[in-house]
């Protein structure tokens, strides 16, 4: 299989999700499994990280999970030895939400819907300098509630900024509820793609459906991978479960946890 | 001062290719120049001051130095938060430039008055503030503040005319004295230290002699100079085309206490939002006593009550 490896990669991903979640004592642990598949195919094989200024970026606008960002960055060898073990202690640079002094972070989140217009600053950037490098965002389905989410959607397909890839977590719940009971979000794809975006709905836990859709050819269009994915995606007891959005883990559910983790890995 | 402010720019811009600027479909007859001479780097965003700041964010993070343009309420108050998570937290050089400011927009009522624009800003550690008092004044501030590694936040009023003795001098966290007089200090920050200047005069008529200096910048600001320059007064007052709460007032009344002065402070300035009655622009300020005369007469019977 083609994209064994990001797979793989992703149940590091998700393994670190849980460890750290639990050791922390801390809660979005949904959003982060939500994002840990898009995450790997992004950072796995994918994403540019040498090249200096002329390098890819990487903008994770829904910054409350950023633990599946760190847990990357620590796979790829990308953050100091023991610092993932830091998450959320006293003194650590790693946050419920990226900071922007931890190496490996170009953009500092937490306050939703800011990433997009950020990601669309820095896609025009390299267009103006004439650099071929991409510009990555990933945005959880209820940031497209925030207004000046549409402001950078309008101006990335009007500026036909082929070089902006949003990949959007369409994992259908937010904070208190799901999102189309909250306000219904339609067809995510056909609006992005009514405003100019080459969009595109995917499966978001299929890497080989995620990896095509970000490598096919550029339409010359800034680039939407609407991901629907499962919010808690391995762990049976959080998916598509509302609580767990904030909820820490216990020791009898981490065990659960592990083991439900086990078995997603066994069955690939 | 507008015109002034964004030809020197365009001269900026010129000379440093790092410039881009970004409006919110704002600047007629302002930013054509711009526009014409720069095309690669103007962008017009649309109405969206929030995607603006988040945008120039992405840019300055990529090695540019954008300029974002609007009317001062909408370049500060609509995308704050934007300011604060991207250029502040960053460290970036965004260039956040406020048109207007206090009751420059005068009959347009007080969507369009900028009156919290200082206070805002100031709070913010890491957020420099310029208020040039006059077109000179803004030149020079944006050719010193070329290379100044953090955000900015540049309020450019429309009144650019030389103001008496201050001779296009800009230092960043400086104050300029323009004029000298040991019984009471004016401070002023802005267009409107026109009516400090003249206030003064209007003193001297009355055989006071009032010192005028000018506040061009917070963070940095000029705490260390203000304070020798009030402990030798017995009366300061302060102008600004703002509210009297947390902009230069506030500032003038912390270096008082911190340094324990005996200087008696009186605050110039709007002390409530001025809805309901529209007006020109010296309308307003008159509403809220910052023309010269009001100045004058609130100096003088402060000194009068003397005991």
């Amino acid at each position: 299989m083609p994209s064994e490896g990001s797979v793989r990669f992703a149940d590091a991903i998700r393994r670190t999700v849980i460890v750290q979640s639990k050791r922390a004592y801390v809660g979005h642990i949904g959003s982060s499994l939500s994002i840990a598949d898009l995450v790997a195919v992004v950072f796995h094989e994918r994403i540019r990280l040498e090249g200096g200024a002329d390098r890819d970026r990487f903008v994770l606008s829904k910054g409350h999970a950023a633990l599946a960002l760190y847990a990357a960055l620590d796979e790829l060898g990308r953050l100091p030895d023991g610092a993932i073990d830091t998450y959320c202690a006293d003194g650590s640079q790693l946050g419920v939400h990226p900071e922007i002094d931890l190496e490996g972070i170009d953009f500092a989140s937490g306050s939703l819907g800011q990433g997009l217009s950020i990601a669309t600053g820095a896609a025009l950037a390299a267009r103006v300098q004439g650099s071929d490098r991409k510009v990555y965002v990933v945005l959880s389905d209820a940031e497209l509630n925030e207004g000046n989410v549409w402001e950078a959607i309008m101006f990335a397909g009007h500026h036909r900024l082929e070089n902006l890839v949003l990949l959007i977590d369409l994992n259908g719940q937010q904070a208190l509820d799901f999102t189309p009971d909250v306000l219904d979000l339609g067809d995510v794809a056909a609006k992005l793609a009514s405003f100019g975006w080459d969009a595109a709905a995917v499966p978001g836990h299929d890497h080989d459906a995620l990896g095509t859709a970000l490598d096919a050819p550029s339409a010359g269009k800034p680039r939407a991978i609407v991901a629907q994915t499962t919010f808690g995606y391995g762990v049976s007891y959080m998916e598509s479960e509302i609580k767990w959005h904030y909820l820490p883990l216990s020791d009898e559910l981490f065990a659960d946890a592990q083991r439900d983790l086990a078995a997603l890995e066994a069955q690939r | 001062m507008r015109n002034e402010f964004v030809d020197e720019l365009g001269a900026l811009a010129a000379a440093d290719e790092r410039v881009v600027l970004l409006t919110g479909d704002l600047g007629f007859m302002v930013l054509e120049d711009f526009q014409r001479q720069f095309p690669d780097r103007f962008f017009n965003v649309g109405v969206a001051e929030q995607n603006m700041v988040g945008m120039a964010t992405g840019l300055a993070e990529a090695g540019f130095v954008p300029f974002v343009y609007s009317i001062a309420t909408f370049a500060t108050l609509r995308p704050y938060e934007f300011i604060r998570n991207g250029p502040i937290l960053h460290r970036l050089p965004v260039r956040v430039v406020g048109v207007g400011g206090g009751f420059d927009y005068g009959h347009n009522g007080i969507t369009h008055l900028a009156l919290e624009d200082y206070a805002v800003m100031r709070t913010q550690p890491g957020m420099t503030t310029i208020a040039p008092a006059d077109a000179p004044q803004a030149r020079a501030a944006i050719q010193a503040t070329r290379d100044h590694e953090g955000p900015i936040y540049f309020r450019v009023s429309k009144r650019g005319d030389a103001l008496p003795g201050l001779d296009g001098r800009f230092k960043l966290g400086g104050l300029d004295v323009v004029r000298t007089g040991d019984d009471a200090a004016i401070i002023s920050i802005g267009s409107i230290s026109h009516e400090a200047v003249a206030a003064a005069a209007f003193l001297a008529e009355r055989g006071i002699e009032a010192t005028v200096a000018v506040v061009s910048s917070f963070n940095p600001d000029p705490a260390e100079e203000l304070a020798e320059l009030l402990a030798n007064v017995p009366l300061a007052l302060t102008v600004e085309a703002h509210y009297v709460n947390g902009g230069l007032g506030s500032f003038v009344a912390e270096v008082i206490a911190e340094a324990g002065l005996a200087c008696r402070l009186l605050r110039a300035g709007a002390t409530s939002m001025p809805s309901g009655e529209t007006g020109t622009q010296a309308h307003m300020e008159r509403q809220s006593g910052l023309d010269a005369g009001s100045l004058a007469t609130s100096v003088q019977q402060a000194l009068s009550l003397r005991p």
